[in-house]
């Protein structure tokens, strides 16, 4: 009781500055410095309608692929620790024939979709990660759907492995061809507005969303924990 | 104006996970306690970038430059944020599977192990 009303206490303080802060916050009128160059010459440079994924991909290259690292981190340790701890327990009950027959329609049309979005990233709201999560979540449906079949890991981690390969080969490839790592200038702009413009963007996102959506798709294989080729673990 | 709700919607959100944070006592909701808290803070900064009466950074053609658009730094920091968020998320719930195949509960009443 005691603890719970210090807790209280403690956000009733938190909520007094941040609102303190919100009092004086002004909203502002005009980008700064930054921001303005990046919207007002990344047409001209990069041509990619969707200013954010040319930030996300070309400005600020680098963070993504460290971010699509710790994804990969996330997974890796997520699958070793379920992997060391893994002991069958006893067959789950069946989704519902409702759920079996509509996970079987609704499957490659989420997998499209995954792939529109991801393919579209510099056109339209979306890209890489997006798509991988919509990608990885056609998985889950499936694994709600029939929880006792056995998926393997392998195909997820090929996947996985090949694409972030190939990300970090565009990014060289900027290096020798263009203007530095992950400069997306290997390929010619195209026409603003097109699929098949912004240069090396759109290929540099479907990977990513490859790459995401594998990640993904394995760290939910873990947690379902009946992925197949684990040794069985006895305490 | 706009940004003032989004802010205040955010630091809402933030209070409700600290909450649940510290005063949950089941694993599973701590976790769910920690992604509202996320959420929260990714509320938060978008609506920083909020410029009054901007358009979201998609330009349709080149004409169109001299519109006013929203910062699009923020929105691309919070993409990482949100990945970065799920991985912590995942690696969580990992854990608490763990804590309950070792002990068979999720009560963190239940785990004194570094108490005296």
């Amino acid at each position: 009781m005691i603890k719970k009303a210090l807790a209280v206490l403690l956000l009733a303080q938190l909520c007094t500055i941040l609102f303190s802060f919100l009092s004086v916050y002004q909203e502002p009128t005009s980008l700064n410095a930054v921001s303005s160059h990046y919207i007002h010459n990344e047409p001209k440079e990069l041509g990619a309608a969707n200013a954010v994924t040319a930030v996300v991909v070309t400005y600020r290259g680098l963070d993504t692929l460290g971010e699509v690292t710790i994804l990969f981190a996330a997974s890796v340790v997520v699958g070793l620790l379920m992997f060391l701890h893994k002991n069958e327990s006893a067959p789950r009950r069946d989704g519902s024939e409702l759920l079996k027959t509509g996970a079987s329609l609704l499957f490659p049309l989420i997998l499209l979709f995954g792939a529109y979005v991801f393919i579209n990233g510099h056109l339209s709201p979306g890209g890489g990660f997006q798509g991988g999560a919509i990608i990885a979540s056609a998985l889950m449906l499936t694994i709600l759907a029939n929880p006792n079949r056995h998926v393997g890991h392998g195909f997820f981690w090929a996947i996985e492995s090949i694409s972030g390969f190939v990300f970090v080969l565009l990014g060289i490839a900027g290096l020798v061809l263009a203007g530095g790592f992950l400069d997306s200038r290997v390929l010619p702009p195209g026409t603003f507005g097109h699929v098949a413009s912004a240069g090396l963007i759109p290929v540099i996102y479907i990977f990513v969303g490859l790459k995401v959506g594998a990640e993904l798709s394995s760290v939910v294989l873990s947690l379902h924990g009946k992925s197949e080729g684990g040794v069985q673990h006895h305490d | 104006m706009t940004s003032t709700i989004a802010m205040t919607t955010g630091i809402l959100l933030v209070l409700i996970g600290l909450f649940a944070i510290l005063t949950q006592k089941d694993l599973i909701r701590i976790i769910v306690g920690f992604s509202i808290f996320d959420i929260g803070v990714h509320v938060i900064m978008i609506s920083i970038g909020y410029i009054s009466d901007a358009t979201a950074p998609i330009i349709e053609n080149l004409s169109q430059l001299g519109q006013s658009y929203v910062d699009p730094v923020p929105q691309a920091l919070v993409l990482t944020a949100i990945v970065i968020g799920l991985g912590i998320s995942a690696f969580m719930l990992t854990f608490a599977v763990f804590m309950f195949k070792k002990r068979g509960s999720l009560d963190i009443n239940s785990f004194r192990d570094l108490k005296w």
